[in-house]
């Protein structure tokens, strides 16, 4: 099952957890928001995209599960 | 009926709204077609697809897909006009509110027939008091069976017409965009599925209820059927609301408003989210999305602003990234920083303080702030600002290297209003 990484601008504080745990998809822009890569992710990438979500302490990081080939 | 104009225009009456009876004369009785909830569709919207209406607000969507997302959203719906014309230059909702506001009603409680739903919202903002008492005239003078309209105003802000932020704010919560998903066609005021209309779209789909999907494609393109207002601003003769057909040309309209005040400077097409148009693409350009592609611009919500041979476009686009990062709610820190960064790099520019190739520091700047919020507030500003640097590097150049022009001095042309969002706690509190 792959996944698709979001993040909800509006809730985002820039603490930058994210950034740590899914460098493959997250990097930090000058302000210290998330850049999010949204193609989806897939094998153990999936684990780290689950722990960067609830690593984020406003919850901001959201995981859309795809269905079927893309 | 032929292809001819006016069609929204028709029965304007230079001074009050036309009244429920001269309205019936001008267009005949609206006929409801009903709705068929189980079927998902109906014939209006069935109607509105084959017609290829799409919305005159800005985003150009499809308005009998939009009406089908509100149809196969469960709960009970309701109709939402967006009449609050937050555009600084745009005057054509407050025309037909003022003028022509039976129009607008009868293509809401048209659409409200074809969705199944029975509440139907009119929403204005604080300062178009003329056009909300019409308005309230208009819904009196009615006598619609299972709808009913109510008017609602909201504060004067560029994000009020924003359609989430308007659907927080009538819910009860702050004047602010929210997330999405949900859009409003599944969870828009109250939690209700709610279609989100321009009041100009509702005009045409009231007509297109009355003559059909064939004579609404009798004028305009194939990709953008039917006429649209342009709110012709700026440095023309007579400024004002013209209707005119999808694919025309620019330099007809300008024409047929009195022709230019002058030599122009400039054209920004769409509104402040818009595109910054050179002399010679203006002169040669038609109106529809289409013929503006090429260029970076579209319709939007069918903004024309002229700049005159005396204003200064640098000083200009300046002023007006400014005002958009004052306009920004400050929710989404690529809004709040980019816009306010990009704000403070054009200013530094256009005074010739802006250090070294301060061109491509806006670049990157704005790289780092469009597509990153919620809404496409920020996405908008740096599309118009990154259109003025596209169109006349050489003026941004100039006044990198040597500081403000002669035209810099020059009174600002672009109309820009001190509003301001409120707070997003006092409903809340209220």
């Amino acid at each position: 099952m792959a996944v698709r990484v979001r993040v909800n601008p509006i809730a985002c504080e820039a603490h930058g957890m994210c950034a740590e745990v899914l460098p493959e998809r997250i990097t930090l822009d000058e302000w210290g928001y998330p850049i999010v890569d949204e193609r989806p992710v897939d094998g153990e990438l999936v684990e780290h995209a689950r722990l960067a979500a609830k690593s984020c302490p406003v919850l901001a990081v959201l995981l859309e599960e795809q269905r079927g080939p893309r | 009926m032929s292809a001819t104009l006016p069609r929204v225009l028709a029965g304007i009456e230079p001074h009050g709204a036309l009244t429920l009876d001269a309205h019936v004369v001008t267009h005949g009785p609206l006929k409801l077609a009903g709705h068929g909830r189980r079927r998902r569709t109906a014939p209006l919207i069935d109607e509105a697809e084959r017609a290829g209406l799409l919305g005159h607000g800005g985003a150009s969507f499809s308005t009998a897909r939009k009406m089908r997302s509100v149809v196969a959203a469960r709960g009970r719906p309701l109709v939402l006009v967006n009449g609050v014309e937050a555009e600084p230059a745009s005057e054509k909702d407050r025309v037909l509110f003022e003028c022509l506001p039976h129009l607008v009603l009868d293509g809401a409680v048209a659409a409200a027939d074809a969705i199944g739903a029975d509440e139907v919202i009119v929403a204005t903002r604080e300062s178009l008091g003329d056009a909300a008492d019409a308005v309230e005239g208009a819904i009196e003078e009615r006598r619609d069976r299972g709808v009913r309209i109510s008017l609602a105003t909201v504060p004067d802000a560029y994000l009020a017409g924003q359609e989430t932020a308007l659907c927080s704010y009538l819910s009860g919560g702050a004047l602010r965009p929210t997330f999405t998903p949900p859009r409003p066609g599944e969870r828009g005021v109250d939690r209700r599925p709610t279609l989100v209309n321009n009041a100009e779209t509702m005009a045409h789909l009231a007509l297109i209820a009355r003559h059909g999907a064939g004579w609404f494609r009798e004028l305009g393109t194939d990709g953008q059927p039917g006429s649209t207002l342009v709110t012709l601003a700026g440095a023309v003769r007579r400024p004002g609301v013209y209707e005119i057909e999808f694919g025309s040309s620019l330099a007809h309209l300008i024409d047929v408003a009195g022709g230019s005040d002058g030599p122009l400077q400039a054209a920004l097409i769409g509104g402040y989210a818009g595109s910054w148009l050179t002399p010679a693409e203006l002169s040669s350009v038609a109106l529809d999305d289409e013929s503006l592609r090429p260029l970076g611009a579209t319709m939007l919500a069918g903004v024309v602003f002229l700049l005159s041979g005396s204003a200064c476009v640098v000083r200009e686009t300046a002023a007006l990234a400014g005002w958009m990062a004052s306009q920004s709610a400050r929710q989404c820190g690529p809004c709040l920083h980019g816009l306010d960064a990009l704000a403070g790099e054009l200013a530094a520019l256009a005074e010739g303080y802006g250090g070294q190739a301060p061109e491509q520091r806006i670049r990157r700047v704005a790289s780092l702030t469009a597509r990153r919020g919620a809404c496409a507030h920020p996405d908008g500003a740096v599309k118009a600002l990154l259109s003025a640097l596209d169109a006349f590097p050489e003026l941004f150049a100039d006044h990198a290297r040597a500081g403000a022009c002669t035209a810099c001095d020059a009174p600002a042309e672009l109309p820009l209003p001190g509003w301001r969002l409120p707070d997003a706690r006092r409903r809340v509190a209220a």
